[in-house]
């Protein structure tokens, strides 16, 4: 698949190393992207990086947040407005609830993870009625470092959102700790849950296992893995986690199938 | 006056505990109030005793200089607050600054010492739960030195 023709339409810096854009299709517009879904997004002349969609807006637009962490995504964190970029897509597997019936929703992002969870935020707040208990359980290393910090309080007339960071000076009022030590504070029915989990791998780890601690079954637990993505077709093998690709059948697995995988440090 | 003895059972750090061992703790305990930015205790000085947050939230911070106050640590409704009395010297590691306006049951360090040492299987049973609430900091603090949301230094999504 050749890359179609974005322009960026509006870019927003969220942090110091992180921006969120905004993209219009040049050429004919690529298939709706779902939740956990992403793009290999190319900055030409550098190169090509996954990123997830960040918002569920309809229409053409596609919306990413971007991270400063190499020189592709430094590249199209610096790319101005006008500019056009590359995409593919839409590739990977979706925030699925398939197979469990839901009543309760617990979203436990850690930094940019908080990115792909955003879109399920969207939807959950345009249909808030189909849900019970909504938490949102966030994690960043300091509060200087949060992501859409004008949404969460809006979200917060809605669903249960808490935050957490790591580090802060004497001015943060809120929490400091781990993501995981928010679990215990949030309200909701194992039985009926669905938990969605999106960060570092090592927080989705501890989170899942706080989860089952907590009641949730390991079938009622998603967790969004990060590879090497490259081909995003299952073809190169550069994102390969033991049988399953990850660009493929995931980015986003039912914790049962990748618990075994995640437990095996070689992997 | 309120009963304590309830009050400390409905607390998830007190969650299974006799009552008979409840009334021991409640005999070196009382009630206290905090406004918001007043601090519980400073680092230094004599920890003579441990809270239980009611309502509110502690920040647990430590002074670094050109720095000012950097908060370690945060304690909710339902967790305690100091450990630092169990230990000689029986000094304070830290401040606790009331973040929000704050109710606490504080509990005697010198009180609840000698009953533990007087009935040990008292004593068991409290420190069982006071080395949970240390192990369970301790692996917080671990997971904050890896430092996870730091620069991966790579592309990843």
């Amino acid at each position: 698949m050749a890359p179609s023709r974005y322009r960026i339409g509006w870019r927003r810096r969220e942090t110091a190393d992180t921006v969120t854009v905004g993209l219009d299709p040049v050429d004919e517009a690529l298939a709706v992207f779902e939740p956990g879904q992403f793009a290999m997004l190319y900055a030409f002349g550098v190169g090509e990086v996954p990123i997830s969609v960040s918002a569920s807006r309809g229409g053409t637009q596609l919306v990413h947040t971007i991270r400063d962490v190499g020189a592709v995504s430094h590249a199209l964190c610096a790319a101005p407005e006008g500019e056009v970029l590359g995409v593919r897509g839409p590739f990977g597997t979706t925030w699925s609830a398939a197979g469990v019936d839901v009543s309760d929703l617990v979203l436990v992002a850690g930094g940019v993870g908080l990115a792909p969870l955003r879109p399920v935020v969207h939807q959950v707040l345009g249909d808030r009625h189909r849900f019970g208990r909504v938490s949102l359980l966030l994690g960043a290393r300091s509060p200087d470092l949060l992501l859409y910090t004008d949404e969460l309080v809006e979200w917060s007339k809605f669903v249960d959102v808490q935050v957490t960071v790591d580090h802060a000076t004497a001015s943060w009022s809120g929490n400091v700790g781990v993501v995981t030590e928010l679990l215990p504070r949030a309200r909701f029915d194992p039985a009926a849950t669905l938990a969605l989990v999106c960060g570092p791998e090592v927080m989705m780890r501890f989170a899942a296992r706080a989860l089952l601690a907590a009641g949730v079954a390991p079938g009622r637990i998603r967790v969004s893995l990060e590879r090497n993505m490259k081909c995003a077709y299952g073809h190169c093998g550069h994102c390969q986690l033991a049988h399953e690709f990850v660009c493929k059948d995931g980015a986003v697995f039912p914790y049962d199938r990748v618990r075994p995988l995640l437990e095996v440090k070689e992997l | 006056m309120e009963d304590l003895a309830k009050l400390l059972q409905e607390l998830p750090f007190f969650a299974g505990m006799s009552s008979g061992d409840v009334d021991e703790v409640v005999s070196c305990a009382t009630t206290m109030s905090f406004p918001a930015g007043l601090h519980l205790f400073h680092e230094g000085e004599p920890a003579d005793r441990f809270y239980v947050v009611r309502e509110g939230r502690v920040a647990l911070e430590i002074y670094v200089p050109s720095k000012g106050a950097l908060s370690l640590d945060s304690v909710e409704p339902g967790e305690i607050v100091g450990l630092s009395w169990l230990f000689s010297p029986h000094r304070w590691q830290m401040d606790a600054r009331a973040v929000t306006d704050l109710r606490v049951v504080a509990i005697d360090g010198d009180c609840l010492r000698n009953k533990c040492d007087a009935n040990p299987r008292f004593g068991y049973d409290l420190m069982q739960r006071l080395s949970r609430v240390a192990q369970q900091r301790m692996h917080s603090a671990r997971l904050r030195l890896l430092d996870l949301y730091g620069r991966a230094g790579s592309d990843v999504r």
